[in-house]
């Protein structure tokens, strides 16, 4: 019963980080209806700021919130500079030059900081006050720190003006531009935004995987799974959507099919939601006019 | 152009192609033999997605397929390795048949999502525990390379297994070729582009459209799988590391190089991406992957159509006025 019990707390824990990777696609997906597969790598890309800035001695929050910063101004400019002026093309012109990031992001983070896989500090102490029987300290610190991002997205969504000019430009592009909102700008934002949750995730997750620049494949995959399977248009479900992924994940992989299969249960949770489901458990379902 | 004059070009190139393999070094036919296979799996990706418009990343997978298939065949079996190849197509235009069906469902970015997730689960698969007396595991299967059946020398060099596997391959590729423009320059083809363009009018016009769309990933499945029992042969191995996302990628890489919905296309786009990274390479191991997504993204700003659209562009500039058309 106790390794159950903490298979399904690790799970949840794993979730967290699965719920914050898709948290941030859902912020992508709501903004500009793409689904964006440089995600992963541009986190990963973050997270070796972090490393490297760790690295020159700096002391680990400082870091933390110095890599949130510049990840928040890379995504803006990969917006400004990269996708705006695919902005209106086909979707298939889309998905060509998010590959094309991807495989830029993943090639640039092997070029400059090399393809040994390195070990990313933890913040939270091994003894600290935060570890109990059934999670261990890093578990719950992230943990927190997701639900701190979590909050703090909330409240900006609903409380500030540049949230709700973001909101606005998402709905409705036509209508928000003729009230004066930059509809292109707040895009970059949402870009910003999303770089930025990706930088947290990856740094919460570094510690757990170790850090080489292919560290985000399965995460991603799995982030992925949790978006589609909360409804890719729901912040909320994509962040639930996570815990189910991670408990899940971690459920199957110790009872069912072992480990090695891991990535082939997100494949039959994208597969099968898009299928059975394809709003996901907690999304609207949209209809098309013709 | 007037009939005896394309024959005549056409048999120079045929003789050119011939001997080509002999004025190079082996290592350099070898590489001339992946061109030939990864043309074939680019003509198999473009089938779906630059005529048919259905995103696919995961074409990598396919070609896998293929190549076990083949590859255990071979080694476990015991087939001839010409008689493999029929095979590999078959299991790849079950497996993308049935792909296909949900890919009915799932249009755009979430196609382009599943068959991403198919390419990255496709490794762990390979490496299952349970069926690792087929796959052999980790460690992949050794093969060996088929022995031409006659020998001779020309032009000082002799003709060995590679050099056969040269003329084995190109006249797979070239019959692919021919079955791939048959089948898309006619009424196929013409519905496949309709349901790209306007599925809803095409249904209106009486196109069969989850028929297509699902014969269409069938067929293309096909082609690449065959295309990844050829690379098995010529590899003369397979282990499930070979076949990690990034070959999807590549894949892409090539149908968008060379241009979507264009036949020959596929093959600047095979030559691009067997040669560019060897280049690449030479400055550093991830230059060729910086250079594969900065060509992604540069393409599609400045050459949408591929090589093959600004040729074709280019011709249109430059050819002599047409002649003047004879009034009726």
């Amino acid at each position: 019963m106790d390794a159950f019990l903490h298979q399904i707390f690790s799970g949840l824990a794993n979730g967290c980080i699965y719920g914050s990777v898709a948290l941030a696609l859902v912020m992508i997906y709501q903004s500009t209806h793409h689904i964006n597969f440089a995600q992963g790598e541009l986190a990963t890309f973050s997270t070796f700021i972090a490393w490297a800035l760790i690295e020159r001695g700096w002391p680990y929050w400082g870091a933390f919130f110095a890599t949130v910063g510049i990840s928040f101004a890379m995504g803006v400019l990969v917006q400004r500079l990269i996708l705006r002026p695919v902005e209106k093309a086909p979707i298939l012109t889309n998905v060509i030059v998010f590959i094309g990031l991807l495989v830029i992001f993943n090639s640039v983070a092997g070029w400059i900081f090399d393809y040994t896989i390195k070990s990313f500090p933890s913040p939270f102490a091994q003894k600290g006050p935060l570890a109990t029987a059934w999670f261990s300290a890093h578990e719950v610190g992230s943990a927190l720190v997701m639900l701190c991002v979590l909050g703090a997205l909330y409240a900006f969504f609903r409380f500030t003006p540049i949230g709700l000019a973001m909101r606005a430009a998402a709905q409705n592009p036509d209508s928000a531009r003729l009230v004066g909102i930059r509809v292109s700008w707040m895009l970059a934002m949402g870009w910003g935004l999303a770089s930025a949750i990706g930088a947290v995730a990856g740094m919460m997750v570094a510690p757990v995987v170790y850090l080489d620049p292919n560290m985000m494949g399965g995460i991603l995959l799995y982030g992925f799974a949790a978006a589609l399977l909360g409804g890719v248009d729901n912040p909320g479900g994509a962040v639930l959507g996570g815990f189910i992924v991670g408990v899940l994940e971690n459920l199957l992989g110790a009872y069912v099919i072992g480990t090695e299969l891991k990535l082939s249960v997100a494949l039959v949770l994208i597969v099968g939601t898009l299928t059975l489901k394809p709003n996901g458990l907690f999304g609207k379902h949209v209809v098309t006019r013709v | 152009m007037n009939k005896p004059l394309k024959w005549l070009g056409l048999a120079l190139l045929v003789a050119g192609l011939l001997v080509l393999p002999f004025l190079f070094k082996n290592y350099r036919v070898f590489q001339f033999n992946l061109v030939l296979v990864y043309a074939v799996a680019v003509l198999g990706l473009n089938i779906l997605t630059g005529f048919n418009g259905q995103i696919s990343l995961g074409h990598g997978a396919f070609y896998a397929v293929g190549a076990y298939v083949a590859a255990i065949l071979m080694d476990k079996v015991g087939m001839p390795y010409w008689a493999t190849l029929p095979f590999a197509a078959v299991v790849c235009f079950v497996l993308g048949w049935l792909m296909g069906f949900p890919a009915l469902r799932l249009g755009g970015h979430y196609l382009a999502l599943a068959t991403y997730a198919f390419a990255l689960a496709i490794p762990q698969l390979l490496k299952y525990k349970k069926i690792e007396e087929l796959t052999g595991g980790v460690q992949g299967i050794v093969l060996v390379k088929p022995d031409p059946p006659f020998t001779f020398r020309f032009l000082d060099q002799p003709f060995n297994a590679d050099r056969w596997l040269y003329v084995f391959t190109l006249a797979v590729a070239a019959l692919m070729f021919l079955l791939a423009y048959n089948l898309l320059s006619g009424r196929i083809g013409r519905a496949l582009i309709a349901i790209r363009d306007h599925p809803i009018a095409a249904t209106a016009m009486g196109i069969n459209l989850p028929f297509y769309k699902s014969m269409a990933f069938g067929v293309s499945a096909a082609f690449t799988g065959l295309a990844g029992a050829l690379g098995a042969i010529c590899v003369a191995f397979v282990s499930p590391d070979s076949f990690t996302v990034f070959l999807s990628i590549t894949f892409l890489v090539g149908v968008v190089v060379g241009g979507l919905a264009s036949i020959p296309g596929a093959i600047f786009g095979a030559i691009f991406i067997q040669f560019v990274p060897n280049i690449a390479d030479e400055i550093s191991k991830s230059a060729p992957w910086a250079i594969y997504g900065a060509v992604l993204i540069g393409v599609m700003y400045l050459i949408p159509t591929g090589v093959m659209g600004m040729l074709k562009t280019l011709w249109m500039r430059l050819r002599p006025a047409p002649a003047a058309a004879p009034k009726a």
